[in-house]
């Protein structure tokens, strides 16, 4: 895969992903492009279109599209599946999700993402062990966070008593 | 201080975290702009704090930022700060930005080397995977050479966790950095046979992916993915695993048959329609049965049906006929609402063209074309009627009458971009199919007659582009025209000169045909008065051009102006002038293949990269070298001369380029006609050419050039008579004879089909020595070639990751022989107890404990009158243990053709020459090639040996036929072949310390040698046993080498070679 990308149906990036280098002009030029290619296609069309010397696997649900890029070579079903199993790791982290828990915690989207694929190959096809994986990090960073916290009140406090 | 502590903690807490600026951006929507350039002053402002927390909080603000389009590459080094902080929250924000702001172009990138190294052998697993998450995305060269080695060594990490991740990133590695293929792929191999199934899963993943662009090295993984195949339930893994059967199965045939039974099975059980449709492609890949297909195209939603159409495109290539019969069902899919399916379709009617069908479908494409709304995909319909119609020369076209009458149709859509297309298509028909002329000539002269229809509306400036060719087509072939007068008027209309300039230069230069044609037709017929008038009219009209802005169109014609000018005045003292109006414009022209240029072979000696002149000194200060450039330097007078005589052909050339232009109306089109020829013998069926050999001109003495060129002319305009003459009885004949066909391919079920018109499709000119093969030059910036290594070769000691180093090591390199006396005391000590020896001069050679041989074969002794041949090299197959690859470079001495070569040899037990399987001992193999006289060519051929001990000589016969004028004789030639003992060695690097270890390791045994007699400069010695045997030096010292080499079987052979006193000779 080539890269990923969520945009809204108002043409609005919601989260990128690059898995070849690609140059933040060239980038930029290629999302404009593809947006205008994909969102001017209606319901009914089939999911898959040929772009440049790629192939645009791309899927709407509710008001995101979700899109991808994969090479002339790659199974464009399975990359169909791809998409549809990253919305359901989504949807069972955030718990029905909604474009705006992806806009509010756009870090969150990416880090699932990263569990699920890297450098553009699938890591991880059981569901389970993704999330997993997810939790027991963000679980670490609680923790942190709350140490964090503590710490900061501590702080504060000792100032206080101080004075 | 205290409170101001307190104030900064209480600041903190007002800063905007990530959901404040998400939330204020929705609600900026207006300026939104300008919101966004304080809210990055703000993150400037967090980024100077101290406060990680702070920092992190920024970074995360900024990596949003980035996906909404902003640049954010200044903060690249605070990305780094972040990423390097100790807790794992804010690592998790820092690599989550670096992945998305960082690129191979970050300079910064480089600090973050011994960052990651740490992160990577973290206690933490989920510091390790964040890490190499990242990794993932901006690795680089310089960092995959770096971290390899540590990414290796996670792949066998005790969690799964970090093993998959290690697996998944060494892909993006060895993209990086191929050179780390090799040493990682056993352990990658191992991964394969993993406990956990998604460190499986991701090793099958890499290995497909490396595997698919590089088969080849990858066919001795078969059985294991075979078995995985077999066992595995995963459909993901599944998928990758026939992916990768699809790529080795053409490399080993027998592959296709083994697969085809569990792929059925998968076929027919599978409920997944993506594993379905890998199983379809490789299926079609591999065993072309086309039965499976049907399944597809009975399921009829969209995405399905655009994949079935995929497929059948897939089978077409191969199986056109079975294709062939979904006729109805592919010109259905044209209807679809879908765009892209509608395309697909387009694409199969391409191939499934014959000459039975092809105006049927072509009749439907019209219909489609007329309906079509939306221009770029009516241009597209367009595009590919062409296409189809065109499609290997013509091949389908019967009725070359209904092709122009289709064309002439396309003229009449609105707004295509594609005039040009239509154009070059009537173009190309009527200056190669001879017989259509005549009606083309028609057509085009109606075109003109309407041509206000076509560039009536400036919008539909893209069409007008066919009145180039109509002018073009009716002034060259006017002795076709009916009434070339009318014709002329028509392209001598006012309105003319609102085409596009380059469409009224050839108007004009066009006219000017026409007008000659009607001279000569008024004044056969006597009407001198009516050809005055034309004149007259021609002078009239054609001040219109001259005023034209448009260069070429207003250079032409006041040229013409002026000629037609003095033709008048001619006309006026009743001279005839037809014939030498004509004579202006004799000749014809041919198609010249659009790759003539590429294969016109270098001349021997040339060497195109070379300078012409000195080549500016870098020594030279920046304003002295205009001078060096330009100014002719005292000492440099050797070149004057040179670059005189270059002048002298640049000039000549010049003149012959002038003359052609003149001549050749294919000029303005800036045609990719590379070589222009002129036509110069009769005969219609082939077209011999006479290059303008610029030498010629120059052989016949006392007469300038210009008036050879003159006198070629003349004489080409006489054959050019002639050669109308015999057309012209020719056509005659070809009215009877009508049903003759012209030999381009037919396929059997086609011939009863007789074209309608004789089909005289001139084939396009290739220079004389045209090179052959230079096809798709491939890419080679593609990243995976730097993957096709061989992986089947055990690790040389060489191959290792770079393993870091407090100081890199370089003690090693300064022993080379600059370090006398300590490197040379210790080396002959060592070399002592080692090795063997071999003698240069009889090439026979003793090898101790491991053996070897060497082989050579000489020259055959009977001087044959014939052939001649040599063997020169023999080669280790890497493959295989046990082959050798003999290539023989056998070259025709004598002066006729030799063919029907055989090479045989007569098999001895330890040697046996590879025949292709059902041949017999007896049965020699064939050379894939003949060979005209005095030409050399190159065959191989395998021998399997079983001991590489011995040496061996086989005695062996080549037959072949010699083909003189008066018949053919069959002649026979003896030779031997010796294999001597280095002909089974590889060449193989190895380094000092290396070498030093095996000979410590005392496996080796021991055998020494002296030779006498051996003249030769040492290291002309060293070269030629590197050459010839197949050693690669360690390391040389003054006139003491040692040396390594591989046998095919893997033994090590050491061989260490000293000159005693000056004749040198091995110790």
């Amino acid at each position: 895969m080539r890269f990923m990308l969520l945009f809204s149906r108002q043409g609005k990036l919601r989260l990128q992903k690059w898995y070849t280098a690609t140059s933040e002009r060239e980038k930029k030029k290629m999302v404009r492009e593809l947006m205008q290619v994909v969102l001017a296609r209606k319901p009914k069309m089939c999911s898959f279109l040929e772009w440049r010397d790629l192939k645009i696997v791309y899927k709407r649900y509710a008001s995101l599209y979700f899109c991808c890029a994969v090479e002339d070579q790659d199974n464009e079903l399975i990359t169909l599946e791809v998409i549809h199993r990253f919305v359901e790791l989504l949807d069972k982290y955030f718990g029905s999700v909604c474009e705006l828990d992806i806009i509010f915690n756009f870090e969150k989207a990416y880090f699932i993402l990263d569990e699920f694929l890297m450098g553009g190959e699938i890591q991880d096809t059981s569901k389970k062990s993704v999330l997993k994986a997810i939790e027991q990090a963000d679980l670490l960073q609680e923790v942190w966070e709350k140490i964090e916290n503590l710490a900061k009140i501590l702080e504060t406090l000792a100032l206080f008593i101080k004075q | 201080m205290a409170l101001k502590m307190v104030k900064g903690s209480i600041d903190r807490m007002f800063d905007k975290n990530l959901q404040d600026l998400v939330r204020g951006i929705r609600n900026h929507k207006e300026d939104e702009a300008k919101y966004i350039s304080t809210c990055i002053d703000e993150i400037k402002q967090e980024l100077k704090q101290d406060n990680i927390a702070v920092k992190a909080n920024a970074v995360c603000k900024l990596t949003y930022l980035q996906m909404l389009g902003y640049d954010v590459s200044w903060a690249a080094f605070n990305i780094i700060e972040v990423m390097s902080s100790s807790k794992f929250t804010y690592k998790r924000i820092g690599y989550l930005a670096a992945s998305q702001c960082f690129h191979e172009g970050t300079d910064v990138i480089m600090l973050t080397t011994n960052q990651i190294r740490k992160d990577l052998s973290s206690p933490n697993q989920y510091d390790t995977g964040v890490a190499l998450t990242g990794l993932s995305c901006f690795v680089t060269p310089d960092l995959a050479r770096d971290l390899a080695n540590d990414i290796m060594t996670l792949m066998s990490h005790t969690k799964p966790y970090i093993r998959k991740k290690a697996v998944l990133i060494m892909y993006k590695v060895f993209l990086k950095y191929p050179e780390s293929l090799r040493p990682a792929f056993p352990r990658l191999k191992e991964k394969l046979e993993d406990p956990d199934p998604g460190v499986q899963s991701a090793a099958v993943n890499v290995i497909c992916e490396l595997a698919r662009r590089n088969p080849k090295n990858y066919l001795s993984l078969a059985p294991l993915f075979f078995k995985l195949m077999t066992s595995s339930t995963n459909n993901w893994v599944l998928i990758k695993i026939i992916k990768l059967f699809g790529a080795l199965t053409p490399l080993e045939p027998r592959l296709g048959k083994k697969l085809i039974e569990p792929l059925t099975n998968l076929i027919h059980s599978t409920s997944a329609m993506s594993l379905l449709y890998e199983c379809v492609n490789t299926v079609i890949a591999v065993t072309k049965i086309v039965l499976i297909i049907v399944r597809i195209n009975i399921l009829s939603c969209t995405v399905v049906k655009y994949l079935g159409l995929l497929a059948m495109s897939k089978i077409l290539k191969t199986h056109p006929k079975s294709v062939q019969s979904h006729k109805d069902l592919i010109l259905q899919c044209l209807d679809d609402k879908d765009e892209s399916i509608r395309l697909r379709a387009l694409d199969l009617l391409y191939g499934m063209v014959s000459k039975k069908n092809l105006m049927e479908i072509v009749k439907k494409l019209m219909i489609h074309v007329d309906k079509a709304e939306g221009t770029t995909y009516r241009d597209e319909l367009l595009t590919k009627i062409i296409d189809i119609c065109s499609q290997s020369n013509y091949q389908y076209i019967t009725n070359f009458e209904w092709y122009i009458s289709i064309l002439v149709e396309l003229t009449r859509l609105e707004g295509t971009r594609h005039g040009h297309l239509i154009a070059s298509q009537m173009l190309d028909v009527a200056i190669r199919v001879k017989a259509i002329r005549g009606f083309a000539v028609a057509q085009m002269a109606m075109l003109l007659d309407n041509a206000h229809l076509l560039a009536g509306n400036t919008q539909r400036n893209g069409i007008c582009e066919v009145l180039y060719a109509a002018a073009w087509i009716c002034g060259e072939f006017s002795e076709h025209l009916e009434d070339p007068l009318q014709t002329l008027e028509a392209m001598l209309r006012p309105k003319v000169t609102t085409l596009p300039g380059h469409i009224q230069a050839v108007y004009v230069q066009n006219a000017v045909k026409l007008f000659a044609a009607v001279l000569t037709r008024r004044e056969t017929a006597g009407e001198k008065q009516a050809a005055q008038e034309t004149t007259e009219m021609l002078i009239e009209k054609l001040p219109q051009f001259v005023q034209s802005a448009d260069l070429e169109v207003q250079e032409r014609a006041s040229c013409i102006l002026q000629l037609v000018k003095y033709i008048q005045k001619l006309q006026a003292k009743e001279v005839s002038v037809a014939e030498e109006v004509t004579a202006l414009f004799a000749g014809e022209l041919n198609p010249v293949a659009p790759k003539a240029q590429k294969k016109v072979p270098v001349p021997e000696g040339l060497d195109l990269d070379a300078w012409i002149n000195e080549p500016p000194s870098e020594s030279e200060s920046e304003d002295e070298k205009p001078k060096a450039i330009f100014q002719e330097d005292e000492p440099k007078h050797s070149r004057p001369r040179l670059t005189e005589l270059d002048e002298q052909e640049l000039a000549r050339r010049r003149e012959a380029r002038k003359q052609e232009q003149a001549n050749n109306p294919f000029y303005i089109k800036s045609s990719p006609s590379p070589q222009k020829s002129y036509q110069d013998t009769p005969g219609v069926d082939h077209i011999p050419v006479v290059q303008i050999d610029l030498t010629v001109p120059l052989k016949v003495p006392g007469m300038p050039i210009s008036d050879q060129y003159l006198k070629l002319e003349e004489e080409r305009r006489l054959k050019q008579k002639q050669e109308k003459k015999d057309k012209k009885k020719k056509k005659k004949k070809e009215k009877h004879g009508k049903s003759r066909r012209h030999d381009s391919a037919h396929t059997e079920s086609e011939e009863d089909i007789a074209p309608a018109q004789r089909v005289d499709i001139v084939t396009e000119e290739m220079p004389e020595n045209a090179l052959p093969s230079d096809e798709d030059d491939k890419d080679s910036n593609d990243p995976y070639k730097a993957l096709d290594i061989d992986l089947d070769k055990p690790l040389a000691d060489s191959e290792k990751l770079p393993v870091r180093t407090h100081r890199p090591s370089r003690t090693e390199g300064l022993k080379s022989p600059d370090v006398d006396t300590t490197a040379e005391e210790q080396r002959p000590k060592k070399s002592k107890e080692k090795d063997k020896k071999k003698d240069k001069e009889r090439k026979v050679c003793y090898f101790s404990g491991h053996k070897d041989h060497l082989f050579n074969l000489l020259q055959n002794p009977s001087n044959h009158q014939h052939l001649n041949y040599k063997v020169y090299d023999i080669q280790g197959n890497l493959q295989d243990g046990s082959q050798v690859v003999v290539s023989v470079i056998f070259e025709n001495n004598c002066t006729d053709f030799l063919k029907s070569m055989e090479f045989n040899v007569l098999d001895s037990l330890n040697t046996r020459l590879v025949r292709p399987s059902g041949a017999s001992v007896h049965d020699g193999i064939a050379v894939p090639f003949q060979l005209p006289p005095g030409v050399s060519n190159e065959a191989r051929f395998v021998f399997t040996v079983q001991s590489i001990v011995m040496p061996q000589k086989l005695k062996g016969t080549l037959t072949f036929i010699v083909k003189t004028e008066d018949g053919s004789t069959h002649e026979k030639l003896d030779f031997k072949l010796h294999f001597t003992c280095t002909s089974y060695l590889i060449t193989t690097p190895c380094y000092s310390d290396a070498f030093a270890k095996l000979l410590e390791s005392e496996e080796l045994k021991v055998n020494a040698l002296k030779l006498d007699s051996i003249n030769m400069p040492f290291h002309h010695l060293l070269a030629k046993i590197c050459f010839h045997h197949h050693f690669s030096v360690v390391e040389r010292i003054d006139s003491c080498a040692s040396m390594y080499s591989r046998s095919i079987q893997g033994h090590h052979v050491c061989l260490l070679v000293k000159s005693v006193s000056m004749p040198s000779c091995g110790q």
